[in-house]
């Protein structure tokens, strides 16, 4: 493979990002089904804990985990997992048994209290030292309204919006405490340096909340904040605050323009753009041949009874041909990164590991190690200034 | 020695020990060597590694939605900050076996849905160890941290926390035992019919649909109640696997336990089916007399000279720093108009003027001065002594039903207990008041209670009524 992809401004290798998506049994609704695939350990820490130690054994930045207020959408009485656990919740219980992966659970804010999802991340990168994320998401469905019975169902516009908000005053309370608030002062009996805990006094349209959080500033200051952008309410939002956006994209052009697009979008609100991290989703089926690939695809939709259209860059072949497909993309400025979905987590995340991860490390393009402890360390990104200790 | 049965021929009660996380009160000393950090995870394994190697029922970490403000400023003299109680319960199951985990979720500003998968995801992923205390709260300076605000009045307090849990119990019931066949030949994934709709229409809650979380393995959390006022107790009754009391000497824990445990009869629960818990603390020397001069040293540690003047000040309402604590108490008298001054404190004094007079006429008699005097206000019951002697009375207080047992608070994060464990523990368990090994696996297994009581019927009628009898209880 070429050379192409060294800088030669600073002559270090620019380095791609690899995220993997643990949710339910792999990306393909049919995996489930499969010899091995522990469907009845599905709602099993055990379970995942394994698959986090063998994305971790690749070095891969995180793993990312779906949640939404609803189950997935079945098909009465046909093959469908059905079934899901709190995400945040599940990342913590990760967390004492990793090192070195970030762990970015779904959490949503249509529904939610923006302060209870701030400590919870805020405690998920304590509890990590420093490896978590945040996967934003909205509720736009009339069922998931239901549940919650508090107000009809959001238009996306209105649910990206208030997002938006969400997004802004979370951040703002893991800044209403400044690094060094607690000073344990015995000579004076003070615990903390109060004029270092921040009201956030925060008033939009749709939360008016106070602060400070009841939680210290976390480890990265402020976790990485993760955004799908699958549409214009989505795509703004991330441009404006993600740390990392993910986009859906079948071809390379179509994936170059949009990440040339987030990324001007981002320089347009005053941000380096190289601090918003774009990772494409990847469908991979890695076989040891072609065809051993592809049968495996035809089993597993053949256990679906379905057939498996992606809406974004999906892979049917040897880990050879995936690495240079990631490559290719990579060094046309159509990613920063994937985030791959494997058909099925127990077969395809091994097989990402073992057998794509060396080749990209043996081209130059993925670390072999983590870099340091954090998620924002494996990211590149840096940790952010208090915005109100940058005021005082 | 083990004595198979109390004095009076009933059964010897098993004693139930929680440990709970040091919290964010002037209880907790900071300025000791030993404390270590509040926040870092390591002092939550730790604690919760030595209870569960002394065999303990569970681990309890409460929570707070508002930093605490004295004077119009957050609070400074006590520990500051801490972590969300369910992502850390959800770690500690990562690192413990057995020990139930247990935590506080306010029941005014969380929802059913969230809340309810919440327990479900915690107690799936501990197998089957989860706790919720419920605490109810009604405060508009706890309010503005929250999109919904301080909406709630007092006297709704208690009827949305009843709500709140016959609509969880309803989501927790939506999925059978065993509903999740996933069966890879036939793909069948939820066995037909185990997993129903809910519809729960109460006057806090209205909601209908699919919950998305698979019944856990104790099918409901324990759940543990901490409200004192008769309210509280009806529905600690009405609702409770726990209580979490503040009666823990003797003859007063008698009179509750009487009250709260005679109260199950209306609601056809039976005595053992609510476990009554005094939170308390413990100090061992190697003679009473040690004991006695560490608690001494402890109070001191508690009670410093300027935590001494805030505390007069809640109850003054006035600005008391000019006053020496190891003076006199103030001649100035309090100003009944500021009551708030300290704001986001669990109890208020509604008048102070006979309780200043009650405590000028004490503090004169003996001498004491202001720092005196709140080490003396403030001492919470607490079991001193040699090892041997606190054994003793602990089993004295549960086998003369003043508690089933107790949960023990440190004045040390993270090591406050060790001594329990090392030195209190092995003695109860000779005398055969305490488990040696895990009979269990969950939660309810260690507490001896039953299988979870079942949701109320989905109509409306019942959520309301069953709300309503909370409330005339």
């Amino acid at each position: 493979m070429s050379s192409s992809l060294d800088f030669p401004i600073t002559g270090a290798p620019r380095q791609l990002h690899l995220a993997v998506d643990l949710s339910d049994a792999g990306a393909h609704p049919g995996a489930w089904r499969t010899q091995g695939s522990q469907a009845q350990q599905l709602f099993d820490a055990n379970r995942l804990q394994d698959l986090v130690s063998t994305a971790q054994r690749g070095a891969l930045d995180f793993v990312v985990l779906d949640d939404a207020f609803s189950l997935q959408p079945g098909r009465p009485g046909a093959h469908g997992l059905q079934g899901r656990l709190d995400a945040a919740l599940v990342a913590s219980r990760l967390a004492p048994r990793s090192a070195g992966i970030g762990l970015v659970p779904t959490v949503t804010t249509t529904h939610t209290e923006p302060f209870h999802v701030s400590k919870a991340l805020a405690t998920i990168d304590h509890v990590s030292h420093g490896r978590a994320g945040w996967q934003v998401a909205v509720s736009t469905t009339e069922q998931e309204a239901a549940h919650f019975g508090r107000k009809p169902a959001p238009t996306l516009e209105d649910a990206w919006a208030e997002a938006a908000e969400a997004i802004d005053v979370v951040t703002r309370l893991w800044d209403s405490w400044e690094d060094d608030a607690e000073i344990r002062d015995a000579s004076t009996g003070r615990f903390i340096d109060r004029d270092k805990v921040h009201y956030v006094d925060y008033d939009g349209v749709h939360f008016a909340v106070k602060g400070p959080s009841i939680t210290p500033r976390p480890p990265q200051g402020r976790p990485v904040v993760v955004v799908r952008a699958d549409d214009p309410p989505s795509l703004a939002v991330a441009a404006l605050r993600a740390d990392v956006a993910r986009i859906r994209a079948t071809d390379v052009e179509q994936a170059r323009e949009l990440r040339d697009q987030l990324r001007a979008a981002a320089a347009g609100h005053g941000r380096d753009p190289d601090e918003l991290t774009v990772l494409v989703d990847l469908y991979a089926v890695i076989g040891l041949d072609r065809a051993s690939a592809q049968a495996r695809l035809d089993l597993l939709t053949d256990l679906a009874g379905a057939s498996w259209d992606n809406d974004s860059l999906t892979h049917v072949g040897t880990a050879r041909d995936l690495a240079v497909t990631a490559e290719e993309w990579f060094a046309a400025g159509a990613a920063d990164g994937f985030t791959v979905r494997p058909s099925s987590l127990q077969t395809d995340l091994a097989a990402l590991v073992d057998a794509v991860v060396p080749l990209l490390v043996s081209q130059g393009i993925f670390r072999s190690e983590y870099p340091g402890t954090t998620l924002r360390d494996s990211l590149g990104l840096t940790r952010p200034a208090n915005r109100y200790a940058a005021i005082a | 020695m083990t004595l198979a049965s109390r004095p009076d021929g009933r059964p010897r009660k098993q004693i139930h020990l929680g440990a709970h996380f040091p919290g964010v009160n002037n209880t907790t000393v900071w300025t000791d060597p030993r404390s270590l950090s509040q926040i870092d995870f390591s002092s939550f394994e730790y604690l919760a590694r030595r209870a569960e190697a002394a065999k303990f029922d569970f681990f309890f970490l409460a929570e707070g939605l508002r930093l605490r403000e004295h004077k119009g400023r957050i609070h400074d003299l006590d520990v500051v900050g801490r972590p969300d109680t369910l992502p850390v319960l959800a770690a500690l199951a990562a690192v413990t076996d057995r020990l139930g985990l247990a935590g506080t979720l306010n029941t005014t500003f969380n929802e059913p849905y969230e809340v309810a998968r919440q327990f479900a995801t915690l107690d799936l992923l501990s197998g089957g160890r989860a706790a919720w205390n419920l605490v109810t709260s009604s405060d508009a300076f706890t309010g503005e941290n929250f999109r919904r605000g301080g909406f709630l009045d007092h006297a709704h307090r208690y009827e949305r926390a009843a709500e709140l849990v016959a609509a969880s119990r309803e989501l927790w019931d939506s999925w059978e035992d065993g509903a999740v066949v996933a069966d890879t030949a036939t793909g069948t994934f939820v066995r037909p019919g185990s997993a129903r709709p809910f519809d729960f229409r109460g006057e806090h809650f209205d909601i209908a649909g699919e919950f998305t979380t698979p019944r856990s393995p104790q099918g409901h959390p324990v759940l543990f109640q901490a409200g004192d006022s008769d309210e509280g107790r009806e529905f600690a009754a009405a609702t409770a696997d726990v209580v979490f009391s503040a009666h823990g000497s003797f003859d007063d824990g008698r009179a509750f336990y009487a009250d709260v445990k005679g109260r199950l009869g209306a609601y056809g629960r039976t005595e053992e089916s609510l476990k009554i818990l005094p939170a308390t603390a413990v100090v061992l020397g190697a003679t009473e007399a040690d004991a006695q001069e560490k608690a001494r040293e402890i109070r001191l540690q508690q009670v410093s000279g300027p935590t001494a003047i805030a505390f007069l000040e809640q109850v003054w309402g006035r600005d008391l720093t000019a006053y020496d604590p190891e003076g006199p108490l103030p001649d100035v008298e309090p100003d009944t108009a500021n009551a708030d001054v300290t704001r986001g404190k669990v109890r208020h004094i509604k008048d102070p003027a006979p309780v200043v007079a009650a405590w000028r006429e004490k503090a004169a008699a003996r001498g004491w001065s202001i720092r005196d005097l709140v080490i003396e206000v403030t001492g919470r019951g607490q079991f001193v002594g040699t090892a041997a002697q606190v054994a003793d009375d602990l089993d004295r207080h549960v086998q003369e039903d003043a508690s089933d047992g107790f949960i023990l608070v440190p004045h040390l994060t993270p090591s406050g207990l060790d001594d329990v464990f090392d030195e209190v523990v092995p003695l109860l368990q000779e005398r055969g008041s305490f488990r040696t090994e895990y009979t269990g696996t969950t939660l309810r297994d260690h507490l001896g209670l039953g299988a979870p009581r079942p949701a109320q019927p989905a109509s409306s009628g019942t959520a309301s009524s069953d709300a309503g009898r909370v409330l005339v209880g």
